[in-house]
């Protein structure tokens, strides 16, 4: 080796990169590249600009400066009363908060649903956080041990000294997130289940899961709401009268099954042949086969698909206000009707309250779908 | 052959019960009998609670006097119909509204899915803003904010907006001139019709020449100069066969014109503007698809930069974004029962609505709408697939 650097010259280090030309960098470069490419481009890049100048300065007055903030009726949510001109009524969300996120939940109890949202807080993150130890424990947490405890503390029991709350009291913030929750807990592993059957060998098994999946995200969901709300009572002895909400439950976590099953089918179907035919070498059943070996990667693959149908799923609990239970918009849109809150303006503040309260769920999981689709690339790269 | 025989043998020493074929016959019979079991424990419960509250059964309802009115009927319909016609008049307001929501979201659609690769950054910000609002907020919200949030705004019919083409816009809805054919208008619709088709021609002479020369006529210019030109001239020389009834305002309510309920523009607007976001991912998605080789190459061939988007680019990314674009179409049609929540008379709020709570057969009025929910998917499907056939990469 040193023979060969005797005498030769060696670089110790990296020579210094010239500095881009002049006309390649900085903030002037990026806007001619990015806004006046061309002509055209320019015009468009103007236009636009001066639609931002006469629309961004109106918003944020009327948004945050001008809005009223603390109301009691919609009488101070006007000019006369205020002195200036009023923009956004936000005293409505406020003078409403609690019964957004609780509905008629009585007052004295709300320490329960508010424990019921730290402890799906807590789940959710062990499940979600990529660095959260042992996932298999927090799977049993959250789809056997988090479902129990929830229905004792949000519908009570006398044994355990929690007084029964009827569901009709149950409403708004707390309905959309029982409603998202059941929806999961229940139909993914309905989904696994309707997947499997779907590539089962078994006729019997294959036709009548390819016949569920194809039939219910070939309806809306609006009539499968009805169905399990008008036709459910039928099917059962009369004696039973099942609660509306669990009704609703019931059908939107058939509902959702299918479209889960359609998603982990998916990941199924990624799985090698070889991983399949190792696992049965080895002497393993079905079963076990699917426990052990499939399913943990299969899983794996399809969790951002997984959490992009729970979007859809959150995004359509909002359905359930047309049979009548007061979910989170409902209870919104409720609250509009009341005619100490009905001016022109209201509306639009309860609209874009919800707006944005739904949008920073939403993007905020689609930004972590995201997240885990980058990690997973790397992964799955050769 | 020992080997042969001692492994014949040896599955023939399997007890039974571990037999593969056994044990899925026995699991199939197992899952065969719990779905009866739970069809008959649901059919045997329906009819004893049928007969309990009294509610008939059977489709006898159909040519029953509906006796409720319709806001918006294609077909001619008042109280006195049957409820089968109200059924038609539902379904035919669901593919309405589906059919031109459909129209404006693919052009929306694929106008902001392509803004969104603007070399522009305000532009694609702007679209990329759009579609990240609109895929993460419910549909339902939008319509209620369309519907209560924008139109429920609209001022009285005394102080209604005038729009340019004496279109009137107030709290009943969208008033627009409602066109008056005269006899003679066959004439000038004929003669668009034979331009269309001189089009077609135009366009496969174009395609001749260009073969056999390497030089392409000017064909798009003279096909719109013919479509535009001929149809015009004859609409004059036969007369100008065509008036307007214009919508009058007034002071409680307009008269004359055409109108469109604010339920049916909302419906429009809340189901284009949404489903538009995702018709735009789609359009992304397939155009990103195509590797940058291709628009190289076709550069390098000497074509135009529209040229290579309409020629290059396209072709290919159809191939992406067809089968896309049918679950969307889908999505749109069923997300179309939303109707019910703003009160557009959709099949939804007619029949699994209205009609249920007069006639409370609920097995009847829900298992109607889905199976027309169904046929409707299907028959999507099949075109869509028929269409995607059509598109897709003809391989050696």
């Amino acid at each position: 080796m040193t023979t060969h650097t005797d005498g030769a010259f060696v670089r110790s280090s990296f020579s210094e990169a010239s500095p881009p030309p002049m006309r390649m960098a900085g903030g002037l470069y990026w806007l001619k590249e990015n806004l006046f490419s061309s002509p055209l481009n320019a015009i468009f890049s103007l236009l636009i600009l001066f639609g931002l100048y006469e629309i961004i300065p109106g918003l944020i007055n009327s948004m945050l400066i001008t809005a009223v903030w603390v109301a009691k009726d919609s009488k101070d949510c006007v000019a006369e009363s205020v002195g200036h001109p009023v923009g956004v009524c936000w005293g409505f969300v406020n003078a409403h908060w609690n019964y957004f996120i609780f509905g008629q939940y009585p007052e004295t109890m709300r320490w329960r649903p508010e424990l019921f949202f730290a402890l799906e807080a807590f789940g959710i993150a062990w499940l979600l956080v990529p660095s959260a130890p042992r996932k298999d424990w927090g799977m049993v947490y959250f789809f056997l041990i988090f479902p129990v405890i929830a229905f004792f503390l949000l519908s009570g029991s006398e044994t355990l000294g929690l007084p029964i709350v009827q569901t009709h009291y149950w409403g708004g913030f707390l309905v959309s997130i029982v409603i998202g929750t059941v929806g999961i807990v229940v139909s993914l592993p309905l989904g696994i289940i309707f997947a499997l059957g779907r590539r089962s060998h078994m006729p019997v098994a294959r036709s009548s899961s390819v016949i569920v999946i194809e039939f219910v995200r070939g309806v809306p969901l609006i009539t499968v709401l009805f169905m399990a709300n008008v036709m459910f009572p039928l099917f059962v002895p009369d004696g039973w009268r099942p609660d509306p909400l669990l009704r609703v439950l019931v059908g939107v976590a058939v509902f959702f099954s299918a479209y889960m099953a359609e998603t982990v089918r998916g990941g199924l179907q990624a799985i090698s042949r070889g991983q399949y035919e190792a696992a049965q070498a080895l002497g393993l059943g079905y079963w076990q086969m699917m426990v052990k070996i499939i399913l943990p990667q299969a899983l794996k693959i399809v969790i951002p698909g997984i959490v992009n149908n729970f979007i859809g799923l959150f995004k359509d609990t909002t359905l359930v206000a047309i049979v009548s239970i007061f979910d989170f918009l409902k209870v919104i849109d409720a609250s509009l009707n009341d005619p100490v809150w009905r001016t022109s303006g209201m509306p639009f503040a309860g609209y874009v309250f919800a707006a944005i309260v739904y949008f920073v769920l939403c993007y905020g999981m689609a930004r972590y779908s995201m997240s885990v689709e980058r990690r997973l690339a790397t992964d799955h790269r050769h | 052959m020992t080997a042969m025989q001692d492994s014949s043998t040896g599955a023939a020493k399997v007890v039974f019960y571990n037999d593969p074929r056994v044990r899925s016959l026995f699991f199939q019979f197992l899952l065969l009998a719990a779905i009866f079991a739970l069809f008959y424990f649901a059919y045997d419960n329906t009819v004893a609670n049928l007969r309990k509250r009294n509610i008939a059964q059977g489709f006898g309802f159909w040519n029953v006097e509906a006796g409720f009115d319709i806001s918006q009927t294609l077909i001619s319909y008042s109280a006195a119909s049957s409820y089968g016609r109200a059924f038609w008049v539902g379904l035919l307001n669901t593919l309405l509204v589906s059919a031109v929501s459909i129209v404006f979201a693919t052009i929306l659609g694929v106008l902001i899915g392509i803004l969104r690769l603007s070399k522009n950054w305000l532009v694609a910000t702007l679209a990329t803003v759009y579609v990240e609002i609109f895929r993460n907020v419910p549909l339902l919200l939008v319509l209620y904010f369309w519907y209560r949030g924008v139109i429920g705004l609209l001022p009285e019919p005394k102080e209604s907006i005038h729009l340019p083409g004496q279109i009137l816009l107030n709290t009943r809805g969208l008033l627009t001139p409602r066109p008056i054919f005269g006899e003679a208008f066959i004439y000038p619709l004929a003669a668009l019709l034979a331009s269309i088709i001189a089009g077609f021609v135009i366009f496969w002479w174009a395609r001749r020449v260009q073969f056999q020369t390497g030089k392409r006529p000017k064909a798009g210019l003279l096909t719109t100069a013919i479509i535009l030109i001929v149809p015009s001239l004859v609409f004059i020389l036969a007369g100008s066969p065509l008036s307007f009834d214009v919508p009058v305002q007034g002071r409680f309510n307009s008269s004359g014109g055409m109108t469109l309920l604010p339920e049916f523009v909302s419906m429009v607007v809340g189901l284009t503007t949404y489903t538009a976001a995702f018709i735009a991912e789609n359009v992304r998605a397939g155009i990103l698809a195509i590797s940058k080789g291709q628009t190289e190459a076709s550069q390098a061939l000497g074509l135009s930069h529209g040229q290579t988007i309409r020629l290059v680019i396209m072709p290919q990314a159809l191939r992406v974004i067809v089968p896309l674009l049918n679950s969307e179409y889908l999505s749109l049609i069923k997300n179309s029962s939303l109707g019910v929540s703003i009160g557009y008379p959709d099949l939804v709020n007619v029949f699994t609505g209205t009609v249920l709570n007069q006639t409370g057969q609920a097995v009847e009025m829900v298992s109607v709408t889905m199976v027309v929910y169904l046929s409707i998917s299907l028959i999507t499907s099949l075109f869509m697939n028929w269409f995607n056939r059509r598109v897709a990469l003809v391989e050696r």
